[in-house]
């Protein structure tokens, strides 16, 4: 589904990307930690293309993300995307905001687009507010919009982007709630995170990145329960946010 | 009051607001709009990534925004219909009549000035909004279209109003070209009259109550806009 191939990338002469491969298969859930500045955001962002890349090839679905001739708009509709700070469009109501891009994009009607954002919008527990615009809700819920923004648009994989770390500690749960369903609903989900209890219950696979490496990539099995096999690094850093 | 005779106010009302300030108003409305597209158009030129697209637009709003605006509307006055000859092909200037010359005027002036209002409305929208959008697959047009202008707008409304207070103002300077705007309508009724300081007490006193509840417009929508992130 998703296949990274000895990515790199610079920022003139910053590297933030160094030699990335991996690959993510139909259904599969991987989680993506590492140190701030690492280059976990980057990665995900090079799958929809937000992020230019200068080296190696990325292909979703088949088609090549780096090939100039790739109509990027089209790719990006069917991937969802959920970032850290919500990025709801406040000028928008809460429904506007979910029928927008399935009127625009995929040309459905308006009738068509509403009746599928109602139902997700029940989903996420959020029908209530639809009429509400993103200032009126809290953290929590407008996350939960955008994850349903996201589906909306029928997406073939979603694109976490540490959709919790901008939340208070006691909206944490709403969201990572959804996300377990969507998991184990078989979405092919990439998601930068450090909510290691997340990567326990749900993750197929835990991708370690420092400085801009990919330098783990196993099964969750492998990650959590044989440290010591870990690299000096991830040891360290999960040493240090699984010490509370 | 002795002396005053406030009753050619009275007496002048259809002639000052029908044919005045209707002038002014119409002026106002249509340069207003015609500044803001353009404005707009301008400042996404000045903020785009072709080198001569942005120096254009920069040479040009530098070059208004340093000019009197009396003297532009003497400029263009005399040089449109030149223009227009040229451009329909005619041997002779074409003549385009005050008011169109001065519509002209306002709407090139003025866009200079939305210009840079909308420059940092739309810089004042994140990067990040214009990323989601993009991320859940809309295009450029459809981005800067539903996304980055709406909220600029938005954010910059107050500043817009402002501006163009500042334009319903300044369309009095067309007195200049023979045209009759509220002042020039004012002003006629008194001289004809003879009550010259009646006339301009009261021409005073409209501006003043238009601009004052514009300005109080403007302070509410301040307070609105504030709230709503």
């Amino acid at each position: 589904m998703i296949e990274l191939k000895n990515v790199s990338k610079w920022y003139g002469t910053t590297q933030v990307l160094n030699d990335c491969s991996t690959t993510v298969s139909n259904g599969e859930v991987v989680v993506i930690c590492g140190p701030s500045g690492s280059g976990k955001s980057t990665l995900i962002k090079v799958v929809n293309g937000l992020e230019p890349f200068q080296k190696g090839e990325v292909w979703v679905d088949g088609v090549s993300v780096g090939d100039p001739k790739t109509d990027l708009t089209k790719l990006r509709s069917r991937i969802g995307m959920v970032f850290q700070s919500f990025e709801l469009f406040p000028h928008l109501s809460v429904m506007r905001n979910l029928i927008i891009a399935q009127m625009k994009v995929l040309k459905r009607s308006e009738d068509e687009a509403v009746s599928r954002a109602e139902s997700l919008l029940d989903r996420v527990g959020l029908l209530a507010h639809k009429s509400k615009y993103p200032g009126q809700l809290s953290g929590g819920q407008q996350q939960r919009v955008a994850i349903a923004r996201a589906l909306a648009m029928d997406p073939l994989a979603m694109l976490f982007d540490e959709p919790t770390s901008a939340l208070d500690p006691e909206m944490v749960n709403e969201v990572l709630d959804v996300m377990v369903d969507l998991a184990k609903e078989g979405m092919t989900m990439m998601v930068v995170t450090h909510e290691m209890g997340f990567a326990r219950k749900v993750a197929d696979r835990v991708i370690f990145m420092d400085v801009g490496k990919i330098v783990e990539d196993c099964s969750k099995q492998e990650f959590f329960e044989d440290m010591s096999a870990r690299s000096e690094r991830a040891q360290h850093f999960l040493s240090k946010i699984l010490s509370y | 009051m002795n002396g005053f005779d406030f009753d050619v106010i009275d007496r002048s009302l259809g002639y000052l607001f029908q044919d005045g300030m209707m002038f002014t108003l119409k002026l106002t409305l249509l340069s207003a709009t015609g500044g803001l597209i353009l404005g707009t158009l301008l400042a996404l030129c000045r903020l785009s990534k072709i080198p001569l697209l942005s120096t254009v637009a920069g040479t040009y709003v530098n070059l208004l925004r340093a000019l009197p605006l009396i003297l532009v509307i003497f400029w263009f006055y005399f040089l449109v219909p030149y223009i227009g000859a040229w451009l329909t092909g005619a041997s002779r200037p074409v003549s385009v009549g005050g008011f169109t010359s001065a519509l002209i005027t306002f709407t090139l002036f003025e866009a200079a000035y939305y210009c840079e209002i909308m420059r940092s409305g739309i810089l004042s929208v994140p990067q990040s909004q214009t990323a989601a959008a993009k991320a859940l697959g809309l295009n450029r047009v459809q981005v800067l279209c539903s996304v980055v202008l709406p909220q600029a707008f938005r954010n910059m409304a107050p500043v817009l109003l402002t501006q163009t207070i500042v334009l319903f103002q300044d369309t009095s300077l067309v007195y200049v070209l023979s045209l009759t705007d509220f002042l020039g309508a004012a002003v006629k009724v008194a001289q004809r009259d003879g009550r010259l300081l009646e006339m301009y007490v009261f021409a005073a006193v409209v501006y003043f109550v238009i601009c004052y509840c514009a300005s109080q417009l403007v302070r509410y929508l301040q307070r609105r806009t504030a709230v709503s992130r």
